[in-house]
């Protein structure tokens, strides 16, 4: 009894100390560098995964109609706005035509006054003809000279040339008239196929030049999608595979399409594989040209083979692999990789078996020395 | 033999505790001092570890991509990829900007990662939970210290991103978590302005009547296509095959390709000896400030608890005990004062102080075992003040006074 208030005292200074010393080792060895590492572990599953590729890119109209004159001129009337829809062949404005009316009219006349000259030159030609006639059986009766004869013959042959060229000056007036019409007429401003005006480049009074457009058409009923894919990730690529288009402004909502044709250029240099996507319904109302579209693009699934997460992906010594645990300790796997889809599963070529355990995810680097704690979550993660 | 120093303490035990407590705690600021600065410094080298470059490639005569601005073409990687002893050349942007979530904004550090898979230079080593980008476009994985969730949709500049994987000790060099997007995103939210300033620069484009020339259709359209493209990169990642001298394919790049290249070593002085230099100086200054002043309260506390025992020693003088007892009562109490404090501090430090910073702190076991030796040395020099006070007390105070 005589001991005890010594005991108490010693035992309250163990109770402080001992749990003092207890809580100093955990905290040395428990945290800081030392620590083990929380680690998450998976297996490598045996199953078929099914690869897919994401691109992005722009709605186009497959047929885009530039309309203006050949000539440079003023625009004189368009009958068109953005959004109307025009008929092959309907009249969308016309170019101002300036003097082009009245050279028509002086082209008319001078066709007339060639008839006329073409007339006066059958005239002299039959006087000739009938002269040449007569003197030649005057000639034949040694009633006149042969000189006067031959100078009649000549006057015959002169006023056929004559005839021929007011003939041919006609047909040649007749041609430029023509041409003058034809002008005339490819001031007209027309519609070559059925579509959908999407944009009146030049108001009336405007001078445009050669081959400028004033008026663009598109097809509405050809829309499709220019998307980009990376090289990189762009392998088995091709046509008539479905596709997933996903309209910037209508995010959500998925409208189903297929791979019409990748293009046989690419661009080298953005690094892309260029393809055209197009929708098996066009959607309604018509998405405007020049919307972002995402196009995911679902490729045939693989064969069942062993997958891992791509979360467990390292890269040590210059090669890719994954940290395999065997019993409670770490070893690194290098690994050859397959095809990955875009959830993040990567097909394993070379280096593992379907059950064996790997760490998926750590919070930390791991080296083959380092102790790990195996957890269901890294701590700090909220499921 | 009975310990002195043992029945000294467990005479006023509780006395000697909480002073231990309270030097603890002492000890603790010093030590997560000690972790702040070695955090901040531990901070800048993940910086480049995460990076999983042997080079960096930038512009010339830049000390980028972190300490200073550096933008190149972004198909120089080419080049690069085919000089000898080359493993793998990655674009990298970098570009810190504030980005808003639920409940508030965080500052990050968005790098823009070449697309390719998990182990190309400038992806995350590893992580924490989801998956490693996939799709070459509006996906990201972030620091988890950014607060942001798995599935979360954040916006960036233009674009909105879904957070696909988290990470963890991906920051920049100082602190900010880090969003990892891939390139061509990347490029374009640091390029593309918004809306207005795009719609902006148009109109200035079309008002020049260089660039806007009646009888030149097309020009025009020509122009803008080419005042909105990116083809810049802030730097490229380098990673050198196996048994290649990094400074030796450095200078081979320097040398053929006009850049600046740095090795590992390199960078780290930057980052650590210029960028973050000032601010780690600073830490490091107030840390030896904050060493000095606990070295010289722990004496203080010390030689007060001595010379509250004087007449005690006193007594023990005058029945004759050798002074080598009572300087190894003194000191044996001062050592235990002393430990006890370090455990408490260390605890302290670890458990309490270090989580609540919102920076890291890194507490070094080597910097602890530093603490524990300074902790013991400080003790015994301020026990041998004490003790000589001790022994010069006069054995009869012990009945005087």
């Amino acid at each position: 009894m005589k001991k005890l208030p010594f005991q108490k005292r010693t035992l309250a200074l163990f109770a402080i100390i001992v749990p003092l010393l207890v809580l100093f080792v955990y905290v040395a060895l428990y945290s800081g560098p030392l620590a083990p590492i929380s680690v998450v572990l998976t297996t490598v599953e045996n199953k078929s995964i099914s690869p897919a590729l994401f691109g992005i890119g722009t709605v186009e109209a497959r047929y885009t109609y530039k309309i203006g004159p050949t000539y440079p001129g003023r625009v004189k009337l368009l009958k068109v706005d953005v959004g109307d829809q025009v008929r092959a062949g309907q009249n969308l404005g016309e170019m101002d035509p300036v003097d082009l009316d009245e050279r028509i009219r002086a082209q008319a006349a001078a066709m007339k006054r060639a008839n006329a000259q073409l007339r006066e030159a059958q005239a002299r030609k039959d006087y000739a003809q009938a002269q040449a006639l007569r003197y030649e059986q005057l000639f034949k009766a040694h009633s006149t000279s042969e000189e006067v004869s031959a100078a009649k013959r000549q006057d015959l042959l002169v006023a056929q040339a004559a005839l021929n060229a007011a003939r041919e000056e006609v047909s040649r007036l007749d041609a430029d008239l023509n041409a003058l019409k034809a002008q005339r007429r490819n001031l007209a401003l027309i519609a070559p196929a059925d579509g959908l005006v999407v944009s009146r480049d030049a108001e009336p009074g405007t001078t445009v030049v050669a081959g400028q457009p004033v008026v663009e058409l598109i097809d509405p009923n050809t829309l499709w999608i220019n998307v980009r894919f990376d090289q990189i990730r762009a392998d088995g690529l091709a046509a008539n595979l479905p596709a997933q288009i996903v309209l910037r402004s209508q995010g959500g909502k998925v409208w189903a399409g297929r791979i019409l044709r990748v293009e046989p250029l690419a661009d080298a240099v953005t690094e892309e594989t260029l393809a055209k996507v197009v929708f098996d319904h066009i959607p309604d109302p018509m998405p405007p040209i020049g919307e972002l579209a995402e196009v995911t693009v679902i490729l045939p699934p693989l064969a069942a083979g062993p997958v891992i997460p791509n979360a467990a992906i390292r890269r040590l010594d210059g090669k890719l692999g994954v940290w395999e645990v065997v019993g409670h300790k770490l070893r690194y796997t290098p690994v050859s990789l397959g095809i990955s889809d875009l959830e993040g599963h990567v097909q394993v070529l070379k280096g593992l078996e379907v059950g064996d355990r790997i760490v998926a995810y750590s919070e930390d680097s791991l080296n083959k020395h380092k102790r790990i704690h195996v957890v269901d979550h890294i701590p700090g993660v909220t499921q | 033999m009975i310990s002195l120093a043992g029945r000294d303490i467990l005479h006023a035990w509780g006395k000697f505790v909480f002073t231990g407590m309270g030097l603890g705690l002492l000890i603790g600021i010093t030590l997560s001092m000690a972790g702040i600065y070695r955090g901040m410094v531990d901070d800048a080298k993940v910086l480049l570890d995460n990076s999983g470059a042997d080079l960096w490639v930038v512009q010339k005569d830049t000390l980028g991509p972190y300490a200073e601005p550096s933008s190149i073409y972004d198909d120089i990687w080419r080049g690069i990829r085919g000089i000898p002893g080359v493993d793998q050349a990655a674009n990298i942007t970098y570009l810190t900007m504030q980005v808003s979530k639920k409940g508030g904004d965080v500052r990050v550090l968005v790098a823009g990662m070449t697309p390719g898979g998990p182990g190309i230079p400038g992806w995350p080593p590893y992580l924490v939970a989801g998956r490693q980008i996939t799709r070459s476009h509006y996906e990201a994985v972030a620091d988890i210290t950014s607060g942001l969730k798995l599935g979360e949709c954040i916006k960036l500049r233009r674009n909105h991103y879904t957070i696909v994987g988290l990470t963890r000790r991906m920051v920049s060099s100082n602190g900010d978590p880090m969003i990892f997007i891939p390139l061509k995103d990347a490029q374009e939210e640091q390029f593309l302005k918004d809306n207005d300033a795009i719609w902006a620069q148009r109109r200035r484009t079309a008002e020049n009547p260089a660039f806007n020339r009646p009888g030149v259709p097309g020009l025009l359209g020509a122009i803008i296509a080419s005042q909105s493209t990116n083809p810049y990169v802030n730097a490229i990642l380098v990673r050198v095959k196996k048994g290649y001298d990094p400074e030796q394919v450095a200078e081979s790049i320097r040398r053929w390709k006009r850049l600046t290249v740095y090795t590992r070593s390199q960078m780290e002085e930057i980052v650590v000896g210029k960028l973050i230099a000032t601010a780690a100086k600073q830490i490091f200054m107030f840390l030896v400030i904050l060493s000095l002043v606990s070295s010289a309260i722990v004496a203080f506390i010390i030689y007060t608890l001595t010379l509250g025992k004087i007449r005690e020693i006193a007594v023990l003088k005058l029945i004759g005990t050798k002074n080598r007892t009572i300087v190894g009562l003194i000191m044996q109490q001062s050592i235990a004062l002393g430990v006890i404090g370090f455990v408490v501090g260390k605890i302290a430090a670890t458990l309490l102080m270090a989580p609540i910073f919102p920076k890291y702190v890194l507490l070094e076991p080597l910097d602890s075992v530093i603490g524990f030796i300074a902790v013991v040395v400080i003790c015994i020099l301020s026990s041998i003040v004490a003790i000589h006070a001790a022994l010069k007390v006069d054995p009869a105070e012990a009945i005087g006074g």
